[in-house]
C-alpha cells in the first residue's frame, strides 16, 4: 500500500430489506466505522432480489436474519447467486451470515410448517425448525470464539446441526446455540462465518469486527494489511461486558431455580 | 373473588388461569358492553381516550391498568370493580386493552361489542415469535367473536386492513386522509413488507410511519376507503388539531397530544364510540378532555424544570416519538433508560433499528441509563451524539439525578424510557416532589 492511495472495502449486504431483523444492520454500521478509524474506505451496497450483482468486487458479504417468510421469499433469488457465493468463499471471500441468513448459507432450512427452504450449502450444516409448539430459543448468549468470548442475543425457532467434519464458530457457556443441544454456536468454513448472534452482534464484539475486517484486507492487499492499528474501545467492551452479565446472571437465576 | 389478586399466586398456573378465565366469563355477564383494544403500539392511550369519551356520555367504566394485559389483568380489573357479591355496577362498560397474543382467550371469556385493532409491528418477538402468526391467530380469534360485534380496524396498516377478509359482520375502517402530511424519512423501518397471502409487495403512495399510509399491491389490492377518518391535521404548541370525519358528520378536534400516533389513537378510540353508538360530539368532548397515560408524553414539573417522558419500547414507536422532538431548531437533554426486563424485551438489539442518527443534531445533553446502558451508549456513539457528561450508569436514580443536574432551571428535560424503565423514573420522580403527575397545565 502506498500512502498517497487510501485502501477501500467492498461490502455487500444482501437482501438489507428482507433480512434486516433484530439490528443486524448494525453490523454493516460497525464494519463501516470501524474501517473509518483507520483510512480505509468502505463502500456499502445493498442487493435485493432481481440485482445485478456480483462478488466480483465484494471484500465483505453480510446477510441478515428474517422471519420464514422473509427467509421464503429470498431462497430462490438466493439459489440463484449460489455458484458465486460458493466460489467466492472458495476464494477466502469474508462473509458474515446471521441466523436466518446463517440457516440459508447451509444446506436447506425446513420452516415451521414442514417446508424445506433450500439453502446454498457453503455450511455443511441443516437447520430445523420442530414445530409451532415447540419452544424458540431465545435469550442472551456468551460463546467462546478462539479463546474470547463473543456476547449477542439469539431468536431462532430453527435448531441447525453441523454435519461430521464441519468446524463450528464457537462453543457455547451460555444460551442455546446451534441447537441447544450440542454445545456449539455457529460455523466457520474458510473466511465465511455463520452465526445465531444478533445485538447486533459486531459492534460490541470488536474483536470479531476486526477479525472480518482483517481476512478482507489480506484477502485485497496482502498479508501485510492484515494487521490493524486499535482502537478506543471503551464503549464496546462496555457494552461486551454488561451483555456478558446479562447472559450470565440469567444462567444463573435459572440455576437458582432449578437447585432452590 | 377478592382474594384473586393477592392470594392466587399460590396456586399452581394452569389452575390460576382457569380461576381468572372464569372469573372473566362470568362477571363479564354483568356488563352493559365490553370494547377490547389491541395491537402492538397505542393501546393504553387508545383505552385511555375512550373512557374518556364514554365518561363523557355519563357511562360508567371499568378497565384495566396500562400494560395489565393479559387474562390476569382483565380479572383483576373486573374483580376490582366488583361489589363483594360479584356484581358488576349496573350500565358499565368495559374497556379492556388485551395483549396481542392474549386477544382470542380475552375476547372468549368477555364477549365484545367491538374490538378495535391498532396496528401489528415489530414488538418483543422474543415473546411471540413472528408477526405472521399473530395476524394469523387475530384472523382466526375472528370466527369466536359473537355475530354482532363490530370491529374496527386501522387500514392505514395493511396487515390490520386484510383482517376485514375474515369476518362478515360490522366492520369500521379508519384512516388518515390528510394529503399534506410529512412522509416517512426513507429508510425507516418498516414491519409489513408485502401482503402475506398474495406474496405482493406493498407499495405506498404516502407512508407517513411504520408500515402505516396509503398502500396498494401490484395485483390491485390497496388501502379501503375509511369509514372514519382524520383529515386537514395541524400541529401546534402541544396538541394536534384535525378535522375527525364520522360516518354521518364532522367535528374538528383539538387533541391535547403531540405525533401523529395520537391521531391514529383518537381515531381509534372514536370508532369504538361509534360503534357503542356515542354521538360526535360526545366524542369531541371526550378527545379534547384526553389527559396524557401513564408514561406516555406524559409532562410533570420538579425542582423547577419541566420533565417530559416519552415511552419507546419498539423501534417504531421510539421513531414516532424522536420525530415529536425533531421540530427545527430545537434541542433538547435527553434522558434515555434501556432496560431489558421481560415488560421491556429481554431483547436490545431494536435499538439498532431506530434512527437515532437524525436525533444526533437535536441534543443538547445525553445522558444514559438502565440495565443495558452500555449498549445504548455505544448506539448513541455510533449514531454521532456527544459523548454523555455524566457516567453511564445501570441505576435509573443516579441516571436521573446527573441528567437533572446538567438542565438549567427553566429549561425542560426529555425522558425517553422502555417500559419498565418508564415505570421506575416515575416513581422516583414522584419521590423528588413531582406532584400532580397526572394535571400539570400544558
Ligand atoms: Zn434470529
Amino acid at each position: 500500500m502506498t500512502s498517497s492511495e487510501r485502501p477501500g472495502l467492498n461490502v455487500a449486504v444482501l437482501y438489507p430489506d428482507l433480512l434486516n431483523l433484530y439490528g443486524d444492520r448494525g453490523n454493516a454500521r460497525a464494519i463501516e466505522r470501524r474501517c473509518a478509524a483507520r483510512e480505509i474506505d468502505v463502500s456499502v451496497t445493498g442487493v435485493d432480489i432481481g440485482d445485478d450483482w456480483s462478488t466480483d468486487q465484494a471484500d465483505i458479504v453480510l446477510v441478515g436474519g428474517g422471519q420464514d417468510r422473509e427467509q421464503r421469499r429470498v431462497q430462490a433469488d438466493l439459489q440463484r447467486r449460489g455458484d458465486d457465493l460458493r466460489e467466492y468463499v472458495d476464494d477466502n471471500g469474508v462473509v458474515l451470515a446471521v441466523c436466518g441468513g446463517f440457516q440459508l448459507f447451509g444446506h436447506h432450512y425446513r420452516g415451521w410448517d414442514g417446508e424445506i427452504m433450500e439453502g446454498i450449502g457453503i455450511f455443511d450444516a441443516v437447520a430445523a425448525h420442530p414445530g409451532p409448539k415447540i419452544a424458540r430459543c431465545v435469550g442472551n448468549v456468551v460463546a467462546l470464539w478462539e479463546g474470547e468470548t463473543v456476547v449477542g442475543f439469539e431468536n431462532h425457532g430453527g435448531r441447525t446441526y453441523l454435519n461430521e467434519g464441519q468446524e463450528a464458530l464457537a462453543e457455547v457457556v451460555s444460551g442455546f446455540g446451534n441447537n441447544g443441544g450440542d454445545g456449539l454456536e455457529g460455523a466457520k468454513v474458510k473466511n465465511a462465518y455463520g452465526t445465531y448472534l444478533h445485538g447486533a452482534v459486531l459492534p460490541k464484539n470488536p474483536l470479531l469486527a476486526d477479525r472480518l475486517i482483517s481476512l478482507a484486507m489480506t484477502r485485497r492487499y496482502g498479508p501485510e494489511a492484515a494487521e490493524l492499528s486499535p482502537l478506543d474501545d471503551s464503549a464496546a467492551l462496555r457494552a461486551h461486558a454488561e451483555a456478558l452479565h446479562a447472559a450470565l446472571s440469567a444462567t444463573e437465576s435459572a440455576l437458582g431455580r432449578r437447585f432452590a | 373473588m377478592r382474594a384473586l389478586g393477592s392470594g392466587g399466586t399460590a396456586l399452581p398456573g394452569l389452575v390460576v388461569e382457569r380461576v381468572q378465565r372464569d372469573a372473566v366469563s362470568q362477571l363479564a355477564q354483568g356488563l352493559a358492553a365490553t370494547a377490547l383494544i389491541t395491537g402492538t403500539n397505542g393501546k393504553t392511550t387508545t383505552a385511555a381516550m375512550l373512557a374518556r369519551i364514554l365518561r363523557a356520555d355519563g357511562r360508567g367504566v371499568v378497565h384495566n391498568r396500562s400494560g395489565s394485559n393479559l387474562m390476569r389483568g382483565v380479572a383483576g380489573a373486573l374483580v376490582e370493580a366488583a361489589t363483594p357479591l360479584g356484581k358488576l355496577p349496573a350500565d358499565c362498560t368495559a374497556v379492556l386493552e388485551a395483549d396481542e397474543a392474549a386477544l382470542p382467550a380475552i375476547a372468549e371469556a368477555a364477549p365484545p361489542d367491538v374490538v378495535v385493532f391498532t396496528n401489528l409491528m415489530r414488538d418483543q418477538l422474543d415473546r411471540y415469535g413472528e408477526i405472521e402468526s399473530i395476524a394469523l391467530r387475530w384472523s382466526e380469534a375472528l370466527s369466536g367473536f359473537p355475530r354482532d360485534a363490530s370491529i374496527a380496524l386501522n387500514v392505514d396498516d395493511p396487515l390490520i386492513a386484510s383482517l376485514a377478509a375474515h369476518w362478515s359482520g360490522a366492520c369500521l375502517r379508519f384512516g388518515i386522509e390528510d394529503p399534506n402530511v410529512p412522509p416517512a424519512p426513507a429508510g425507516e423501518i418498516t414491519d409489513a413488507i408485502w401482503d402475506p397471502q398474495t406474496q405482493d409487495e406493498f407499495r405506498y403512495s404516502r407512508r407517513y410511519f411504520a408500515q402505516l399510509g396509503r398502500w396498494h399491491t401490484e395485483s390491485g389490492a390497496e388501502r379501503p376507503s375509511p369509514d372514519l377518518s382524520a383529515d386537514e391535521v395541524s400541529h401546534g404548541g402541544g396538541s394536534i388539531d384535525f378535522t375527525l370525519r364520522l360516518p354521518e358528520t364532522s367535528v374538528r378536534i383539538t387533541l391535547p397530544a403531540e405525533g401523529l400516533y395520537s391521531v391514529y389513537n383518537a381515531l381509534a378510540a372514536a370508532a369504538a364510540a361509534t360503534a357503542l353508538g356515542i354521538s360526535a360530539d360526545t366524542i369531541r368532548g371526550g378527545l379534547e378532555s384526553h389527559e396524557a397515560a401513564f408514561g406516555r408524553q406524559e409532562e410533570v414539573v420538579v425542582e423547577g424544570r419541566r420533565v417530559r417522558i416519552l415511552l419507546g419500547k419498539n423501534p417504531s414507536g421510539m421513531n414516532q416519538a424522536l420525530r415529536t422532538l425533531q421540530r427545527p431548531g430545537e434541542r433538547h437533554h435527553l434522558l434515555i433508560l434501556l432496560n431489558d426486563g421481560i415488560a421491556d424485551g429481554t431483547d436490545v438489539s431494536w435499538i439498532w433499528d431506530v434512527d437515532w442518527e437524525s436525533q444526533a443534531a437535536h441534543c443538547l445533553s445525553l445522558t444514559i441509563g438502565g440495565r443495558r446502558a452500555a449498549d445504548m451508549a455505544l448506539r448513541l456513539e455510533y449514531a454521532g451524539f456527544p459523548r454523555p457528561r455524566a457516567a453511564i450508569t445501570n441505576d435509573v436514580g443516579a441516571a436521573l439525578s446527573s441528567a437533572l443536574e446538567l438542565v438549567p432551571e427553566s429549561e425542560s428535560l426529555v425522558i425517553l424510557p422502555t417500559y419498565t424503565a418508564m415505570l421506575d423514573v416515575r416513581q422516583r420522580l414522584g419521590g423528588m416532589g413531582a406532584s400532580r403527575l397526572w394535571d400539570v397545565a400544558r
